[in-house]
């Protein structure tokens, strides 16, 4: 269920190395950009305005005809409906690669198709992923830009946030009694059921539901210790669950009761109708935002189209389209004051009570440095 | 020269994928990120959690390979005294070669489909009024993962181990007993120091066989990496926690030292073992 993980990786690892193979042993390929006057500007560009407007990008783009993007499985966040829907509007060819791979491997695969027609325009990522590859991307500011929020965002437009969701457990309303709490979780009613999305120190939304955890238990964002020691508990009360949680272990009811972020666990609800009354709640004042963040190849072969993709993901439709997937488009509050949100989607999403909490960068890293030392012996 | 041309296949076969990938993990474990000479990252092999999943591996190979090794040699002396050609050898080993290969996730599968929380067992036995649901045993390092390689430990010393066992000679029980000797002085005095060397070498080779296996336990286990492949697995695979590869290779690092000491002490009892039975 972790995108960016375990049920990819061994795919996207033999789908790079074949792709690299292949690449190989073809021909040079002519960069389709890059060649006449037009390319060199879309390449160089930081907003729509550099390209004469939003009408200049728009025909550049048609120019190039094709836009590259990777690791976007059109079951998650909708995405396969906002590709059919970009391809529509600007009669754009999307080539999709490698839906399935995760954050470290889009950036393998921009490095290693680099120069070639095929290589990512643009990127998709996990924060970590992102901030640690600034240098790979071209800063550009969508024509929203300002409705983003600073706090998630890069000043200069080379990272930026482009949807998320809260953390919260998921868990099957037939098997076990509603939990409002995280503390509710060590009752002996959920003795054996309890579930994580993964290892929090390999698996970003493993991590934030620890994070959820610490919150829940009276922690700050600096100290998440309150959270490992609560698996602690869980543990030792014999709650805790160390299966991988999938669609296959939700439905056959081996994992009752799951942490993980809220798009994935109401996308399971839906299609669970009618078997399972798989349930989401965000836990009272335990509430744990995480957005991916979009960038732009800083080689993308297609920098014009690159920067028409970016345009549509951040405009009210692509904002509405995350939504309808069940995840927060970052635009979330700003849609809202101007009544341009897609309100019957944006009352199904599940209530959060209590102010979200972000981490930063340096929340983060010390919260990896706690759990590298800690989790291990935690749940061991 | 034409012995050479017959071998050259494999020589390419092993260097690609054996010697390339151990100087790989080698030069790795001595290079930081930016690929320059350091020693941090076996200095960060003292980490305790590292040090832990060591221990843990070590400890779990060792148990394995000693319940294997005990129960797959006994299993082992029962089919040797079945007749030879026999439908009931033909097929326990045959049975054992089949099983001995039977790892990894679907070995895993079948005891979360039998013993898991859902699995038929446990549902069977929920009917018969124990309640075994909720327990996670099946999912820690030190009870369900030592039952599931137990089970591919054991047919594995069958057939390891069997030719050994048939290589005692009836005559040498038969001469014992005219001597007056017990079954107790034959194999104390004869067979054991005979199936020594054999038994003691099959049970190092059971724990490489354990200390390697890394399919069956990530299928298990999905939280804490409680050991070293495990560990190995996270360092690379992470999305939280970045550039921590060559840790990982020092861990790998760490593993080739632990198996070239006990390769080391296979290939001199096997020495042994084959001076012995060559007579």
């Amino acid at each position: 269920m972790t995108k960016r993980m375990a049920r990819r990786t061994a795919v996207a690892a033999v789908a790079v190395l074949a792709v690299v193979g292949i690449a190989a042993c073809s021909p040079p390929v002519k960069t389709s950009a890059g060649a006449g006057t037009g390319g060199a500007k879309a390449a160089t560009s930081t907003s729509a305005a550099d390209l004469g407007g939003m009408a200049g990008l728009v025909d550049a783009a048609k120019k190039e005809g094709t836009l590259n993007v990777i690791a976007l499985p059109p079951d998650w966040a909708n995405y396969g409906e906002i590709i059919k829907g970009f391809e529509a509007k600007y009669g754009l060819t999307v080539n999709s690669a490698q839906p399935d791979a995760s954050s470290a491997d889009e950036i393998t695969a921009a490095k290693n198709l680099k120069g070639q027609s095929k290589a990512p325009d643009v990127f998709d990522l996990g924060g970590t992923v992102a901030t640690a590859n600034h240098a790979m991307f071209a800063p550009y500011k969508v024509a929203t830009f300002n409705d983003i929020p600073a706090s998630l965002k890069d000043a200069s437009g080379l990272a930026v946030s482009d949807y998320g969701g809260y953390m919260s457990i998921g868990y099957d309303a037939g098997k076990v009694p509603a939990p409002k709490t995280i503390a509710d979780l060590l009752k002996p009613a959920y003795k054996g059921k309890v579930a994580l999305n993964g290892d929090p120190t390999k698996a970003g939304s493993a991590f934030s539901g620890v994070v959820m955890a610490a919150q829940g238990q009276g922690g700050t964002p600096e100290d998440i210790s309150k959270g490992v020691d609560f698996f602690t508990s869980l543990k030792a009360a014999g709650n805790f669950l160390p299966v991988d949680p999938t669609p296959a272990t939700i439905e056959s009811g081996q994992t009752p009761v799951v942490f993980d972020w809220d798009y994935l666990n109401v996308a399971q609800g839906k299609k669970l109708t009618g078997t399972i009354r798989w349930t989401t709640v965000i836990p009272t004042g335990a509430v744990v935002g995480g957005y991916y963040v979009q960038a732009i190849s800083k080689d993308a072969p297609h920098p014009a189209a690159a920067r028409l993709w970016q345009e549509y993901l951040y405009s009210d439709e692509g904002q509405n389209l995350w939504l309808k997937g069940g995840a927060r488009p970052v635009r979330e509050a700003a849609m809202v004051a101007a009544g341009t949100i897609d309100k019957a989607a944006y009352a199904a999403l599940p209530k959060a009570v209590g102010t979200p909490v972000f981490l930063t960068a340096s929340q983060n890293d010390a919260a990896n440095a706690y759990l590298t030392a800690n989790w291990a012996k935690a749940i061991g | 020269m034409g012995a050479l041309l017959g071998v050259l296949p494999f020589f390419a076969y092993t260097t690609i994928f054996l010697l390339v990938p151990t100087l790989v993990v080698v030069v790795g474990a001595f290079l930081d990120g930016n690929s320059r000479p350091t020693l941090a990252n076996l200095s960060a092999l003292s980490q305790p959690q590292i040090v832990s999943a060591f221990s843990r591996s070590v400890l779990l190979s060792a148990v394995t390979a000693v319940l294997g090794a005990v129960f797959g040699a006994l299993l082992a002396y029962a089919v040797s005294t079945a007749r030879e050609g026999g439908t009931l050898r033909r097929m326990m080993t045959s049975l054992c070669g089949v099983l001995a290969q039977f790892g990894g996730v679907t070995l895993a599968f079948a005891f979360v489909a039998t013993v898991g929380f859902q699995g038929f067992l446990t549902l069977w036995l929920q009917k018969a009024g124990i309640d075994l649901a909720g327990s996670t045993w099946l999912y820690e390092p030190d009870k369900g993962l030592m039952l599931v390689y137990t089970y591919f430990q054991i047919p594995l010393m069958l057939i390891v181990f069997l030719p050994a066992v048939e290589g005692l000679r009836p005559q040498w029980r038969e001469a014992a007993e005219s001597l007056g000797g017990s079954t107790w002085d034959y194999w104390r005095h004869v067979g054991g120091p005979i199936l020594a060397p054999s038994f003691i070498g099959a049970t190092l080779l059971l724990f490489t066989n354990a200390f390697s296996a890394y399919a069956t336990a990530a299928a298990l286990i999905s939280s804490g990496s409680p050991i070293i492949p495990l560990q190995i697995g996270g360092t690379l695979s992470s999305e939280v926690i970045l550039g921590q590869e060559n840790i990982g290779k020092a861990m790998a690092l760490g593993m080739v030292a632990v198996v070239a000491v006990v390769m080391t002490l296979y290939a001199v009892l096997e020495r042994r073992t084959t001076r012995w039975l060559g007579r």
